[in-house]
C-alpha cells in the first residue's frame, strides 16, 4: 500500500526524536564511563578530553563491586530457577485441568501483581525477623530471604504467560504421549516443555531482570554481606565526592548481561504478550 | 475447550485395559492442586500473609522499641488512622499532598508513555529499512536495570555537570543553570525519567497488539479512500481496545506505585514535589521508624487502589461491549 508523503516525513521526524530521547542517556553513560574524573566533575562535555579505561578497572576497588555482583547473580539465578519451575507447574495445572478454585487461583495470583511492594515490605520484614527468632536462622538480611521474595515478584506474569503458551500446544500431543504410556508429568516433560521452550526462555529472562533490578526490598532486607548491585552502586557517592565516571562504568557493566539477554529473547516476550492479548 | 474434552470423554467410555484408566489425562483429583501448591505457598508467604499482618500492624502502636518483639506492641485502635487522616495535622496534611502528587504524576506518566508507545508502534507497523533496528533499540530503556537507567538521569540532571543543562543552554533555551532536582522542577524530572523507562513497555505491548490487526482491514480501508488518520481512528484504535484495557491498568498501577525513580534520583531527601506515595510510606516507616502509622498509610493506599480498580474494570469492560 502507498504511504502519503506526509506520513513518511512524520515517520522520519518522529522516529529521529524518539531515537535521540532513548539514546541520549545511553550515550552519556558510555561516553562518561570513558572520561577521566576531572571531565565529569566540571561542565558537561559531549566528547571525552582523553579516552581512558581506568574507570572500568577502578570500579572493582572503589567499592566491593565483585561481591555485590556475585550476590546479585546468585540471588537472581536462584529466584529465576525457582520461579520458572513453580510457574511451569502451576501453568500446566491451569492449562490442562479444570478443577474447583481454578479461576480463584488465577485472580488471587494476578491481583498480588497490582499492589505496591511498600504494602507488604514492612510486615514481611517483621515476619522474617520473627522466623529468625523462632528458628535461630537469621533469615532477615540473608540472600535466601531475597530469593524467596523475588521469586514471587515474577511468578504471576510467568504463570500468565506460560498458560498462554501451553494452551497453544495441541492436546493431541499430550494424548499421543499418554498412548505411549506416559503419565501427566511425563507428558509435561516430554511433550509440553520442549514445545514451550521459547516461552520458558522469555519467562526466565523476565524473572532474572525483575530480580536483578529490584531496589526497594534490597534497600531494607540486605546487610553488608548480602548487599546487591541495586544498593551497592550508591556507594560510589561519598559525602564529599561522586565518582561519576565510575558510576557510569559500573552501570554499564551491570546492565550488559540483562540487556543482551532481553534483546535476544524479546521476540518470544512479544509472542507471549500477543498470545495473552488475543485471548 | 468443548472440542478438546468431548473426544476424551468419549474414549473413556469405550472399554480399554483397566490399568490405563487412572492415567486418564482428565482425571481431576489431587494432581492439579499438588501442581499449584508450591506457587500458592510462596504467594501466601510473601504477599497474602504479610498484607493481612499489615492490616493488623496498622492497629498497633509500633515504634522502634518494639521491632524485635512487635507482637507485644500496645494496641492503638484506630489511632494510627486518625493520625494519618487528620488533614489539619502535619502527618495527615503531607499524606494528602503525597496522594495528590502521586495522582498528578500517574496521569502525566501514563498519558505520555501511552502516547509515545502508540506513536512509535504505528510508525513502525509497516516494513521499511532499519525498522528492526529501531524496534530493538526502543526497548533498551526498559531492559536496563532500573537503578542503572535512573542513575544516569541523576547525573544528566545535575546543575553544574549535567548533560540536560548543557544541551538546553547550547540550544539557547535556558541559561543552563537550572536546578532540575529541586523544587517544582523535581516533579518534571521525575515524570520525564519515569516516561523514559516506561514507554518502551507500552510500545512493546501495542506492537504485539497491532500484529493481530489483519492487513486486509487496511487494504479495504485504503480502497475506500480512508486517510491514515481515519484508518487509525476507525480501525486501529478499536482493534486495540482489549490490549489497551489491560495496558492502561498496568501503566497506571506501575506509575502509581513507583518507588524506584524518586528513590534513586533523590535518595533520602525527596523534594516535596516528587514525594510519591510509595516513597512517602517508606520514609514514614523506615526513616521515622513509626511502623504503626506507616502501616495505616499502607492500608489507606490499598483501599484507594482497590476502589480505582473496582471502578475501572467494569467501566472499561462496558465500553468494550458497547464498541
Amino acid at each position: 500500500m502507498r504511504e502519503p508523503v506526509s506520513f513518511r516525513v512524520l515517520r522520519v521526524v518522529g522516529l529521529t526524536l524518539l531515537t535521540l530521547f532513548v539514546l541520549g542517556p545511553i550515550y552519556v553513560m558510555v561516553s562518561s564511563s570513558l572520561k577521566p574524573l576531572g571531565d565529569v566533575q566540571g561542565k558537561f562535555t559531549w566528547i571525552p578530553s582523553t579516552i581512558t579505561f581506568d574507570p572500568f578497572i577502578d570500579i572493582w576497588s572503589t567499592v566491593p563491586l565483585a561481591r555485590y555482583f556475585g550476590n546479585s547473580l546468585v540471588i537472581s539465578l536462584l529466584a529465576t530457577v525457582c520461579s520458572v519451575v513453580l510457574a511451569i507447574s502451576a501453568a500446566y495445572a491451569i492449562s490442562r485441568y479444570r478443577f474447583h478454585g481454578r479461576s480463584a487461583f488465577r485472580i488471587t495470583v494476578l491481583s498480588t501483581q497490582m499492589f505496591p511492594g511498600i504494602l507488604f515490605l514492612l510486615p514481611l520484614y517483621l515476619i522474617f525477623v520473627n522466623i529468625g527468632q523462632l528458628t535461630g536462622f537469621a533469615l532477615q538480611g540473608s540472600r535466601l530471604a531475597l530469593v524467596i521474595t523475588y521469586l514471587t515478584f515474577s511468578l504471576p506474569f510467568a504463570i500468565w504467560m506460560l498458560v498462554g503458551y501451553f494452551d497453544s500446544i495441541p492436546r493431541e500431543l499430550d494424548e499421543a504421549a499418554h498412548v505411549d504410556g506416559a503419565g501427566p508429568i511425563g507428558a509435561l516433560v516430554r511433550v509440553v516443555l520442549p514445545s514451550a521452550a521459547p516461552g520458558i526462555a522469555a519467562v526466565a529472562i523476565y524473572s532474572f531482570m525483575t530480580a536483578w533490578g529490584e531496589t526497594l526490598f534490597a534497600s531494607v532486607m540486605t546487610n553488608q554481606d548480602s548487599r546487591t548491585l541495586a544498593i551497592g552502586l550508591r556507594e560510589y557517592s561519598t559525602q564529599t565526592n561522586v565518582y561519576w565516571n565510575e558510576v557510569m562504568a559500573a552501570s554499564l557493566v551491570v546492565s550488559v548481561p540483562v540487556v543482551v539477554g532481553f534483546l535476544l529473547l524479546q521476540r518470544y516476550l512479544v509472542q507471549g504478550l500477543t498470545a495473552g492479548a488475543v485471548k | 475447550m468443548a472440542t478438546s474434552t468431548s473426544p476424551r470423554t468419549g474414549r473413556a467410555q469405550t472399554p480399554r485395559p483397566a490399568r490405563r484408566a487412572p492415567r486418564s489425562h482428565l482425571a481431576p483429583g489431587w494432581l492439579p492442586y499438588v501442581l499449584l501448591a508450591p506457587a500458592l505457598l510462596f504467594e501466601l508467604l510473601v504477599h497474602i500473609i504479610p498484607m493481612v499482618t499489615g492490616i493488623f500492624i496498622s492497629t498497633l502502636e509500633l515504634t522502634q522499641f518494639y521491632v524485635r518483639r512487635w507482637l507485644d506492641a500496645p494496641s492503638a485502635g484506630v489511632g494510627n488512622f486518625k493520625i494519618a487522616l487528620d488533614f489539619d495535622g502535619a502527618i495527615g496534611a503531607s499524606l494528602l499532598r503525597s496522594f495528590g502528587i502521586t495522582f498528578a504524576f500517574t496521569i502525566c506518566t501514563l498519558a505520555l508513555s501511552w502516547a509515545l508507545g502508540m506513536f512509535a508502534a504505528v510508525l513502525l507497523q509497516r516494513p521499511f529499512r532499519g525498522r528492526n533496528v529501531l524496534r530493538t533499540l526502543f526497548l533498551v530503556p526498559y531492559a536496563l536495570p532500573v537503578y542503572a537507567g535512573v542513575i544516569v538521569w541523576k547525573f544528566m540532571l545535575g546543575r553544574d555537570n549535567g548533560m540536560v543543562n548543557a544541551l538546553l543552554s547550547g540550544l539557547g533555551i535556558t541559561d543552563g543553570s537550572t536546578f532540575w532536582l529541586l523544587g517544582n522542577n523535581a516533579f518534571v524530572s521525575t515524570v520525564v525519567v519515569a516516561v523514559w523507562r516506561l514507554w518502551p513497555f507500552a510500545f512493546l505491548t501495542l506492537m504485539a497488539g497491532l500484529q493481530s490487526v489483519p492487513g486486509e482491514v487496511y487494504e479495504a480501508a485504503a480502497v475506500d479512500g480512508a486517510g491514515m488518520w481515519q484508518q487509525f481512528r476507525s480501525f486501529t484504535l478499536p482493534m486495540l481496545r482489549p490490549v489497551n484495557q489491560v495496558l492502561l491498568l498496568v501503566l497506571f498501577l506501575w506509575s502509581f506505585n513507583d518507588f524506584n525513580v524518586p528513590y534513586i534520583l533523590f535518595g533520602q531527601s525527596v523534594p516535596a514535589s516528587a514525594d510519591l506515595i510509595s516513597i512517602h510510606v517508606y520514609q514514614a516507616s523506615f526513616i521515622t521508624w513509626n511502623f504503626g502509622v506507616g502501616s495505616a498509610m499502607s492500608v489507606l493506599l490499598l483501599l484507594v487502589l482497590l476502589v480505582i480498580t473496582a471502578v475501572y474494570l467494569p467501566l472499561s469492560s462496558r465500553r468494550m461491549r458497547d464498541a
